[in-house]
């Protein structure tokens, strides 16, 4: 008998909360307003705690249809939530870690205009983060697709008085619009060939058709649509372009929506729909090579930020290329391990760099950092973690999951050494730009303002307050760091393979697995964990010589990064500037398209069609009544003339028709 | 033979009055054409047999009407008319238009074969008018009653002297 | 004996001026006389054809043409007399008051 778990109501809370605080949260006090929306968020999570507690009791998966939605011919289509091992995964996560972050904004945003707003808005993230997991059939997810970009835009170009902050958000909300093309036109191929959206049935038609190695078929093109949409809404090439913009927000959204939750849902979106791309080698050998290019091209780029955020942008697109990595090669709950985890380090390291921009009064340039970490005690213990985590070094948790990712790539028949090897030296760049910038932030000499609060804040970030000099951040913006620390370093500790086992009802075995348990791999098992173990040596090696060469040339010999950059000259210079990929496009897609649309669209139809239209029968009109009006010229003599006129042409007219 | 001399005679002496109508550039003379006009008119009249009709038209037409209009031409005063330039539309539009259909009624007119017309072809004693106009057509003489009633009301309403706190009045 | 042409000719002639009066002229009482000379050529026109079809009826419609031009030049005259009375003329060209 399937209890009545009202799965509903995790992300409908949340709902309530926003629409409490976004229509009356304008008269709310402040604490008024963060009662509202912590009660409400963590309503949702204490909810998802009840349900994960009682999870092993449970008949899984559970199916909870809400209220009827589409009838539409042959589909239909329902509101209808979905409980598994997958989803339970993600809603803790989305809500806990969100939780936490809610509570770190209380503090981060206590002196900003649009309090209330703020929180509206992070509560409406909320709903629609949880409507996209917790969703059981594809168009319920686009829902929450849809309205995660929608809250991004919200959030990115919260201070919208910025022209900078405005254009960020619209260029994310865009680029994600052009990855949900993708999508939907595999919704449609969805609805043609399998007749629904259900998971259950779509699933279940897909598992019916053979696997397409000989070419592209249905699912190959499925796949690879499902993957566009991916792209777009996880930053992955060549999507990934609104990330590092969307910085431009503040900083708890950059750690909630573009590190823990929002980005990572195209790799849930991918993971929830391995059925299908198990069966198209084409779209997982297209997923994989995405993924691996990515985080490589993100690290190169990593390397020379100078902005503490951007920094974690370009990160958070590399890591997310190792979880699509981990997809592409069949190890799709590896990259829900690595989603785990990155949700807690890469949303540690924004709340840290929160705190720490906080504590300078708004600078975020690193160079005008240094020697912080006596300063700002707190925020560099947990930010330490949190970097260690990240570059993968036992027994933190970035570890287990990094490691379990590379080794698949390694053994998967989908992977090759090559993906591998990709994966290592991209471990080593993260290692190095990561401890880069611990180094510059918290060691050496302090390079900014002598008096921050005085500094003009760029983006308004709690800059100036009055008490003096550089401190250390309220409690309520630390606590959540601290919760956030200790799971960086326990959260990889289940280990991947009970965590595989734990998931593999949901999303498959990963390949290792599923190749030992075929009867001809037992002689290749040994094997196996030999290699297990030099792979991951080699892997942590990887991971000390980043931070070697990190100690290197920004803690010993601090003269030499500028050395080494003058003499790579136009090539550092290229990487400094993104591969000027922004340009790129803005030549190829970005002006065309505008001066497409003044000169066609507006100039053209708008008003030399439509405008043109109305104006010219009214001047028409004008014309012909400004001729005709000479006929009313008040000479009595003309109008003698007018009537002699009409009385001929009646009288020739009674005559030609023969009148009697 | 003799028929057809006097109707060139009376048809000459119209077309003359109205062509010296149109000539003259003093009102009076072009009124005093016109009763020229009505004289031979009546002439003509007399020719088909429309005998009361005739004596109608010198009568009424000619010496009521036209002696109205003499009246008031003299009431006014106006003087002869000013020479202002013509319309080049009107001389553009109007004089060949004015020859062609001249012509078109001509060629129709010579086309036709109407037949003739006797001497006093139709008597028209009072008595056979009186019987048609007390009889068929007793109506519209009512009618035509009530609009002589109706214009001459209108008339003295309309020619009447404005109130007397006036300045100058032409009389 | 004429033919019935003839008489509708000098009927039409006699419109023909009274048309081209009505246009040429600028006095308003030559107008006014213009359009008693049309219909003058009617009338001529309807006895002509009452002959020719032996039918009084003709005869008794020029009387009602008489009657409508009498109480038509009274009330016409009457207009000119007050046209005068404000306007000091009787050129039509100057009395164009008649338009929005």
């Amino acid at each position: 008998m399937t209890p009545h778990l009202h799965l509903w109501l995790i992300p409908v809370l949340p709902l309530i909360g926003a629409a409490i605080n976004g229509f009356l949260g304008k008269k709310f006090s402040r604490p008024a307003v963060v009662s509202v929306a912590l009660a409400f968020c963590g309503a949702a999570f204490a909810m998802a705690l009840w349900i994960a507690a009682q999870f092993s009791s449970l008949p899984i998966p559970v199916l909870e249809t809400f209220a009827p939605w589409l009838r539409a011919g042959s589909l239909h289509v329902d509101f209808a939530f979905y409980l598994d091992q997958l989803s339970l995964v993600m809603i803790l996560v989305v809500t806990g870690v969100g939780f936490l972050i809610h509570i770190y904004s209380v503090g981060y945003m206590w002196e900003e205009g649009g309090f209330y707003r703020f929180f509206s808005y992070l509560n409406l993230f909320m709903f629609f983060m949880l409507t996209l997991v917790l969703a059981g059939n594809y168009l319920v997810m686009f829902i929450g697709w849809e309205g995660v970009g929608l809250a991004s835009y919200l959030l990115i170009g919260f201070w919208f008085t910025k022209d900078s902050a405005a254009s960020a958000g619209k260029k994310a909300f865009i680029v994600n619009r052009i990855g949900d093309f993708g999508f939907l036109i595999g919704l449609f191929l969805m609805i043609k060939h399998f007749g629904s959206l259900d998971f259950g049935q779509v699933f279940s038609s897909a598992a019916s058709l053979p696997v397409e190695t000989a070419g592209a078929g249905l699912l190959t093109s499925i796949g690879l649509l499902l993957m566009v949409g991916a792209c777009g809404k996880s930053a992955q090439i060549p999507l990934y372009v609104w990330l590092p913009d969307a910085m431009e927000g503040p900083t708890p959204v950059s750690a909630l929506i573009h590190a823990a939750t929002m980005v990572t849902a195209g790799v849930y979106m991918v993971a929830r729909s391995h059925v299908i791309f198990e069966r198209a080698p084409i779209a997982m050998m297209v997923v994989s090579v995405i993924g691996t290019l990515t985080a490589l091209f993100a690290a190169t780029i990593g390397i020379c930020q100078t902005d503490i955020k951007k920094v974690l942008a370009y990160s958070t697109v590399s890591q997310l290329g190792y979880m699509f990595m981990a997809c592409g090669v069949g190890a799709f709950s590896m990259g829900i391990f690595h989603l785990m985890t990155h949700a807690f380090f890469k949303g540690l390291l924004f709340l840290a760099a929160g705190s720490v921009i906080h504590a300078v009064g708004g600078e975020q340039d690193m160079r005008k950092m240094g020697g912080l970490r006596s300063k700002i005690p707190w925020t560099f213990w947990t930010m330490t973690a949190a970097t260690f985590a990240i570059a993968g070094f036992p027994p933190f948790a970035g570890f287990f999951s990094k490691d379990a990712i590379l080794f698949q790539a390694f053994v998967s028949p989908y992977g090759s050494w090559l993906y591998w090897f990709i994966g290592v030296f991209t471990a080593f760049l993260t290692s190095f730009y990561m401890f880069r910038q611990w180094f510059m932030t918290f060691f050496g000499e302090y390079r900014g303002q002598e008096h921050p609060e005085e500094h003009v804040a760029p983006a308004g970030a709690a800059a100036s307050h009055g008490h003096g000099g550089i401190h250390e951040s309220p409690r309520v913006m630390l606590v959540p760091l601290v919760i956030l620390a200790v799971l960086a370093v326990v959260g990889g500790w289940i280990g991947s393979e009970r965590f595989g086992k734990f998931l593999s009802p949901a999303v498959g075995q990963v390949p290792s697995v599923a190749a030992s348990e075929s009867p001809a791999a037992s002689l290749q098992a040994s094997e196996e964990h030999v290699s297990e173990g030099l792979l991951t040596s080699v892997s942590i090696l990887a991971a000390v010589l980043g931070f070697g060469l990190a100690w290197l040339l920004y803690h010993q010999r601090p003269q030499l990064p500028q050395e080494i950059a003058a003499a790579l000259g136009g090539f550092y210079r290229a990487v400094a500037n993104k591969y000027y990929v922004d340009q790129l496009y803005a030549i190829l897609f970005v002006n065309p398209l505008i001066e497409g649309s003044r000169d066609i669209l507006w100039h053209g139809v708008d008003q030399g069609v439509i405008d043109a239209a109305v104006n010219d029968s009214a001047e028409g009109a004008e014309h012909v009544s400004d001729s005709v009006r000479h006929m009313q010229s008040g000479n009595l003599r003309s109008y003698a003339g007018w009537v002699a006129l009409g009385a001929a042409v009646a009288i020739a007219y009674m005559i030609w028709t023969g009148a009697r | 033979m003799l028929h057809l001399i006097l109707f060139l005679g009376f048809g000459a002496a119209c077309v003359a009055g109205a062509v010296n109508l149109l000539a003259q550039r003093h009102p009076i003379n072009s009124a005093l054409s016109l009763v020229v006009v009505m004289g031979a008119l009546a002439g003509e009249y007399l020719l088909l047999g429309a005998e009361f009709v005739g004596a109608v038209q010198v009568i009424v037409y000619a010496g009521a009407i036209m002696v109205l209009f003499v009246f008031v031409i003299m009431l006014l005063n106006a003087g002869e008319e000013e020479l202002t330039k013509g319309s080049r539309v009107a001389l553009l539009f109007g004089v060949p238009g004015l020859v062609a259909g001249s012509l078109l009624v001509a060629w129709v007119l010579l086309h036709s074969n109407t037949g003739e017309v006797a001497v006093g072809a139709l008597p028209g004693p009072p008595k056979a008018i009186a019987r048609l106009l007390f009889h068929d057509f007793l109506l519209p003489f009512e009618v035509t009653s009530v609009l002589v009633l109706i214009a001459i009301i209108g008339a003295v309403v309309l020619a009447a002297r404005p109130e007397p706190p006036q300045a100058k009045r032409e009389s | 004996m004429v033919p019935l042409y003839y008489y509708l000719a000098l009927s039409g002639i006699l419109f023909a001026c009274g048309v081209a009066g009505f246009l040429i002229k600028r006095n308003l009482i030559t107008i006014f006389l213009s359009i008693e000379l049309m219909l003058n050529g009617v009338n001529l026109s309807f006895v002509a054809f009452a002959a020719h079809w032996h039918q009084l009826s003709g005869q008794v419609f020029v009387f009602f043409v008489m009657v409508v031009a009498a109480a038509e030049a009274a009330v016409g005259l009457a207009i000119i007399i007050s046209v005068f009375r404000t306007r000091q003329t009787l050129n039509v060209d100057q009395i164009n008051l008649l338009k929005l």
